[in-house]
């Protein structure tokens, strides 16, 4: 604790209330966390003096009980697993876990995940993957609306449906739904992949069906074969049309210049 | 934001502690709006009508004779009753600002609610033979406990916490809101609507009374005045889907059915766990947790949906 107050976790940032509860059972390099007496803070907390400071490679959390940004923000190599459902904002801003949840997780899992892996047993909510740059996210259920929104990289892959406005926004990465999109799919995407196995509501503005490669097929093979997925469906593809794409014109006034 | 919740017990006729749940669930999304918390609770049919009267915002001005005025009005209220013919059972004047009349009735309602309603400062919050709307500033634990709804012993509730946005912080804007003039319908709401002020004027031309700026009064008074057309429920919220702009997930319940629809956009969240037992469904799973205390499965309903329960 410093003269103000505050204490700063394992990674310098400052935490409100940083005394570590230090309750996980651990053994060698496992570490069992039963959560269901903390509160978020303690358990993110207690998550990151294990994986930072005890050298803790793989963490179990017991009755993570639907709780808010469980997990968010851990930045080194590991393995995770959640036994129970998140709320929203779960495994946020990560960097390198692979976090395996069994239960459902609420709005904006996974969200800007630079690197690693979720892997979500159940339902998604909205938002799955928001902003996410790398590493994969797999959810064997249902997701919410916006899916992939604004995504920037690494890859989304649904069994179930999807809702409206599926990969809104989307500038690289892809997404595989397997079952059915709601409206305004891929709606504004500047660039990346959709595949959907099931029927489309609608397409959003801007978004076309793609052509198929054998590099799709590669794709597509290898990631089902990594999550142990079976086979996979028939898909289709779609991309971003580039009607939207101005980049090029001239300003007015600079239009006037060149004139 | 706002957090809204609902609950309904499929058991039958069994009663349930259904204020201590619905008090668990919204004090669970007490982040989601800390200004105002509000219930609308079902008890298993009376013989006679339950009136919830506002008599003063609780945070309003209170000048030197407050407590003169709210006697006056007390008495005001049970004069105006007898004199249209109503039996008055039992009054229970526990909180403060507002008072809760039981008793028979078998004349027009309308006319009824607007006589007590001319009394300056008394508002009708809910009216009906099993509903009780009761709405205050405060969290959900603040506001059970002033008006004692944890013993409430019912079959189905919603509830709501409050963030302000569009309106003031106050009882008049809080939810949930009472279908004025009919009896045992309730609805709350979290989003907004774009063309209220249209459908303001549209259902005041057709005669209705607005209590509040707010926009959700909209949603309460348009489902009552379609099933006073001799829509169903679930009719009347597919058509507000197409007839109410904006953002929206709003629970509607009458004495008998619980009923949700979320806007075309999926823009505001809706969690929904369905077992033999009960439905419960909220903006976040974590307030159903609160009453499922296991692991459950649960899933976003998606955009256009409208779901209705009976008991």
């Amino acid at each position: 604790m410093d003269a103000i107050g505050a204490t700063y976790d394992a990674r310098g940032l400052v935490e409100l209330d940083g005394t570590v509860p230090k309750i996980s059972e651990i053994d060698g390099d496992r570490a069992v966390l039963d959560a269901r007496e903390l509160s978020t803070r303690k358990i993110n907390a207690e998550l990151r003096w294990l994986l930072y400071e005890e050298g803790i490679k793989d963490v179990t959390v017991l009755n993570p009980s639907a709780r808010h940004s469980l997990g968010v923000g851990i930045l080194t190599r590991c393995r995770l697993t959640f036994e129970g459902s998140l709320g929203y904002f779960g495994v946020g801003l990560i960097d390198g876990p692979e976090v395996q949840i069994n239960g459902r997780v609420g709005w904006s899992v996974a969200e800007n995940m630079m690197s690693g892996v979720v892997v979500i047993e159940s339902n998604a909510g909205s938002l799955a993957g928001a902003a996410l740059r790398g590493g994969d996210l797999v959810v064997k259920g249902q997701v919410g609306a916006r899916t992939g929104i604004d995504q920037k990289g690494g890859t989304i892959l649904v069994l179930g449906d999807a809702g409206s406005m599926t990969g809104f926004m989307m500038q690289r990465g892809r997404q595989i739904i397997c079952g059915n999109v709601g409206p305004g799919l891929g709606d504004s995407m500047y660039d990346g992949v959709i595949y959907v196995g099931g029927k489309i509501a609608s397409l959003g503005i801007d978004c076309v069906p793609g052509e198929w490669t054998d590099a799709d097929t590669e794709f597509i093979e290898r990631k089902f074969r990594i999550y142990d997925l079976g086979a996979p469906p028939e898909l289709q593809k779609f991309v971003c049309g580039k009607k939207l794409y101005n980049y090029d014109n001239l300003e007015p006034a600079e239009r006037k210049m060149v004139l | 934001m706002c957090g809204i919740a609902g609950i309904i017990y499929r058991n039958g006729e069994e009663r349930q502690e259904v204020g201590r749940d619905m008090t668990r669930m919204l004090q669970a999304m007490k982040h989601r709006g800390p200004d105002s918390t509000g219930y609308a609770l079902y008890r298993p049919d009376t013989d006679g009508y339950v009136m919830h009267v506002k008599l003063a915002e609780s945070n309003g001005q209170q000048s030197f004779e407050f407590v003169e005025r709210l006697r006056r009005q007390r008495a005001q209220i049970e004069e105006r009753l007898r004199s249209l013919g109503a039996r008055i059972r039992d009054v229970d004047a526990s909180a403060e600002h507002a008072m809760t009349v039981t008793f028979d009735h078998d004349g027009d309602l309308k006319a009824l609610t607007d006589y007590i309603e001319d009394i300056r400062g008394a508002e009708v919050l809910s009216l009906g033979r099993s509903l009780e709307i009761v709405k205050d500033l405060g969290d959900a634990e603040t506001v059970a406990k002033d008006y004692g709804l944890n013993d409430f012993i019912g079959t189905h509730a919603i509830g709501h916490a409050r963030m302000a946005t569009e309106s003031d912080v106050d009882i008049a804007n809080a939810h949930p809101y009472w279908a004025y003039p009919f009896p045992d319908v309730a609805v709350v709401h979290n989003g907004q609507l774009t063309n209220y002020h249209q459908w303001r004027r549209r259902l005041e031309r057709a005669g209705h009374r607005f209590q509040s700026e707010c926009d959700s009064e909209i949603i309460a008074v348009y489902l009552a005045e379609r099933m006073a057309k001799g829509d169903s429920l679930e009719d009347a919220m597919r058509r507000s889907l197409h007839e109410l702009d904006g953002v929206f997930t709003y629970i509607c319940v009458t004495e008998n059915a619980l009923g949700v629809a979320k806007d075309e956009l999926g823009a505001k969240p809706l969690v929904l766990y369905e077992s033999d037992d009960l439905v419960a469904l909220a903006s976040e799973e974590i307030a159903i947790r609160k009453v499922v205390d296991r692991e459950i499965e649960t899933y976003d309903p998606y955009e256009g949906t409208v779901m209705v329960w009976t008991r």
